[in-house]
């Protein structure tokens, strides 16, 4: 296989339609949040992801991909770019400590079934002077930070581009880097849910988290085994929904926010088909061969009916069957403040495959009061 | 004491009054002065006198907590720097960026600024995965994490208010995109679902010269006034804010027991 394979099989796979479900499909398997995920981890030897051979294989691969991007024509631009090298430390540091926390996890969590205590704890008597064994640690911490912060000061200048100039249009205008999880949200969900609803969500929910957790285990060192769905739904959220978009929006965006791999060349007039219909338009014009209904509210009746399902009756169905004994851990305000944030989550894979799939534009469909779901 | 010649210049400096004067218990060498170089400091007694041994591993701490603080300062000094240089004006802004690096000696201040800022941001973040990944939000420490999660916003705004300044089109047009979220917030923004809703008569209370976004940019779109805004967001509102929570964040981690451990 040659480099140009490679690279156009890489292009080929960056598609979010693609690389976004394998992430989504292998994600449990790589932190399996129950025993049957589990045995499959183990079968499959995922697990060897969290040992050192599988830590550098990660790094090769990280490298090997960057290696390849530096000397390739068009990803070279948008990879030597001097305000995306953040997120080339972002993908490594991600990487690396991730891998650390849970390598250090997967330690405990043997040591743990062996009745031993995890290897962070010491006897509580025997404790170290923070003068000299942490100043010391802090000021190495800060001497290197700084002098890494001064070697790349000297070696990339900070971009400046052309002065500003209200009338024109850069293509495609892009937000900072950490922000660019948000404007590809915004693919599938108007700014009034990606760019508003959901940033407060992510806040209110990440603040929410510790109340919402009752797992008393795994306070105070790494851990897996013991707070294993936890860590699954944090990771998922945290690696897939918001650096795994980071890393589309800037990498694999080009003019007029359309798909390119990362070896592609950016066109300008690379068109992509707008057929996007609404669910009413389904309904209505496919299903029942009728013009749409004069009335707002007659017209995304099945929008309204759809997104209530989901929002409301859902977790009363599973708060009956389903996740019976959650109710009863949790308590009620737990357990409807776990759905909403939940569902919430889980409303942004789901308008993408919805989109993906159907062509699917909006659930409810409302320009008239700027209510587009 | 009475084997004078036998002391090294440094036991001898540390002895003397202008040495004791400034660290209060001399060179810090049995246990007691030691833990008093901790106690008696004003900065370094945000700190316990002794730890567990855990804590004070890299491994265990990744040492996100203390370089996310390290870049707060770091940046206000270079912020400091940059300040005597910048006007927050559309005639000048550009010109004083381009000064910068072409007229000041050793012009690297706005590269180790903007670079440490990036950096800010990743580490913000992974310290909160490392926090997450050793359960450290976990009681009694609930309301920590809160404030952990607030500070975390708040620095990604400082690193956003601050990408307008150099009023380049990189600045103005990230600052756009992010900014024309804001006339769709519900209900505050001109374009936001219900804001026809607040309405007396025919006449909207909420419309493009009167929405969040307006509040934001202080205009209709992003010009002269919003880089005044972005301006003092920056430099004073943002960072006055951000230095209360950390105060808080610091004292609470003292009052929740200290960094978490095994039990």
């Amino acid at each position: 296989m040659n480099l140009v394979a490679i690279k156009s099989a890489i292009d080929a796979l960056s598609a979010p339609t693609i690389s976004f479900t394998i992430l989504t499909v292998i994600f449990p398997f790589i932190f399996p949040p129950s025993d049957w995920f589990e045995k499959i981890h183990r079968k499959t030897g995922l697990w060897r992801m969290w040992t050192k051979p599988g830590g550098l294989i990660g790094m090769i691969l990280i490298t090997a991909f960057f290696v390849i991007g530096y000397f390739d024509v068009y990803f070279n631009k948008t990879l030597t770019k001097a305000d995306n090298f953040p997120i080339v430390l972002m993908i490594y540091s991600m990487w690396f400590l991730i891998w650390l926390g849970m390598y250090k996890a997967y330690r405990n969590d043997i040591r743990i079934e062996q009745g031993l205590k995890p290897e962070e704890y010491n006897d509580p008597d025997d404790k170290v002077l923070v003068w000299p064994d942490l100043v010391y640690i802090e000021f190495i911490a800060l001497i290197l930070f700084q002098v890494f912060l001064i070697v790349w000061s000297i070696l990339v200048a900070a971009p400046i581009e052309e002065p500003a100039n209200p009338a024109a249009t850069p293509n495609p205008s892009k937000a900072p880097w950490y922000f660019l999880g948000l404007q590809e949200m915004l693919v599938y969900y108007d700014p009034w849910i990606a760019g508003v609803l959901l940033p407060t969500f992510i806040i209110v929910g990440l603040m929410a988290i510790p109340y919402l957790d009752i797992n008393k285990k795994g306070d105070g060192y790494y851990s897996f085994k013991e707070r294993r769905v936890g860590i699954f739904i944090f990771m998922y959220g945290w690696v897939v929904l918001w650096l795994f978009l980071i890393i589309i929006g800037t990498f694999f965006r080009g003019p007029n926010w359309n798909f390119f791999g990362p070896f592609e060349y950016w066109d300008t007039h690379k068109v992509e088909a707008l057929t996007n219909v609404n669910l009413s338009e389904i309904l209505w014009v496919k299903w029942l061969n009728q013009g749409l209904p004069s009335n707002i509210l007659i017209r995304e009746s099945l929008g309204f009916i759809v997104t209530g399902l989901y929002l409301f009756v859902l977790p009363v169905i599973l708060a009956k069957t389903y996740l019976k004994d959650m109710l009863a851990a949790y308590g009620p305000t737990r357990f409807v403040t776990l759905m909403i944030l939940g569902l919430v989550m889980l409303a942004l894979p789901i308008k993408m495959y919805l989109r993906w799939i159907f062509n699917l534009q909006y659930i409810i469909a409302i320009p008239e009061w700027f209510l587009n779901i | 004491m009475s084997d004078n010649n036998n002391k090294s210049i440094l036991e001898k400096m540390g002895e003397s009054q202008v040495w004791k004067s400034i660290i209060r218990s001399g060179v810090p060498r049995t246990r007691r002065q030691r833990m008093h170089a901790i106690l008696g400091s004003v900065f370094l007694h945000l700190h316990p006198a002794r730890l567990p041994k855990h804590a004070v591993k890299v491994g265990y701490t990744w040492c996100m907590g203390g370089l996310s603080f390290f870049l707060f300062v770091n940046l206000t000094i270079t912020g400091i720097l940059l300040m005597f240089y910048y006007r927050p004006t559309v005639e000048y802004a550009f010109t004083d960026i381009i000064d910068l690096s072409e007229q000041v000696p050793l012009g690297i201040m706005r590269e180790l600024h903007r670079w440490a800022a990036h950096s800010m941001v990743l580490i913000v973040w992974l310290h909160m995965v490392r926090v997450f990944m050793t359960g450290s939000y976990k009681p009694p420490r609930e309301f920590n994490w809160g404030i952990g999660v607030i500070l975390m916003t708040l620095t990604m705004l400082l690193s956003f208010t601050g990408y307008l300044l150099p009023w380049d089109q990189l600045a103005i047009w990230a600052v756009t995109v992010g900014s024309n979220m804001a006339r769709a917030t519900p209900f505050l923004g001109n374009e936001g679902p219900g804001a026809a809703l607040l309405a007396i008569g025919d006449i909207n209370l909420v419309h493009v010269g009167s929405d969040v976004r307006f509040a934001l940019l202080g205009g209709r779109f992003v010009g002269e006034a919003t880089l005044l805004r972005f301006y003092v967001l920056h430099c004073i509102a943002i960072p006055f804010v951000a230095m209360i929570f950390m105060a808080v964040h610091f004292w609470r981690i003292r009052k929740d027991g200290g960094i978490s451990g095994p039990l």
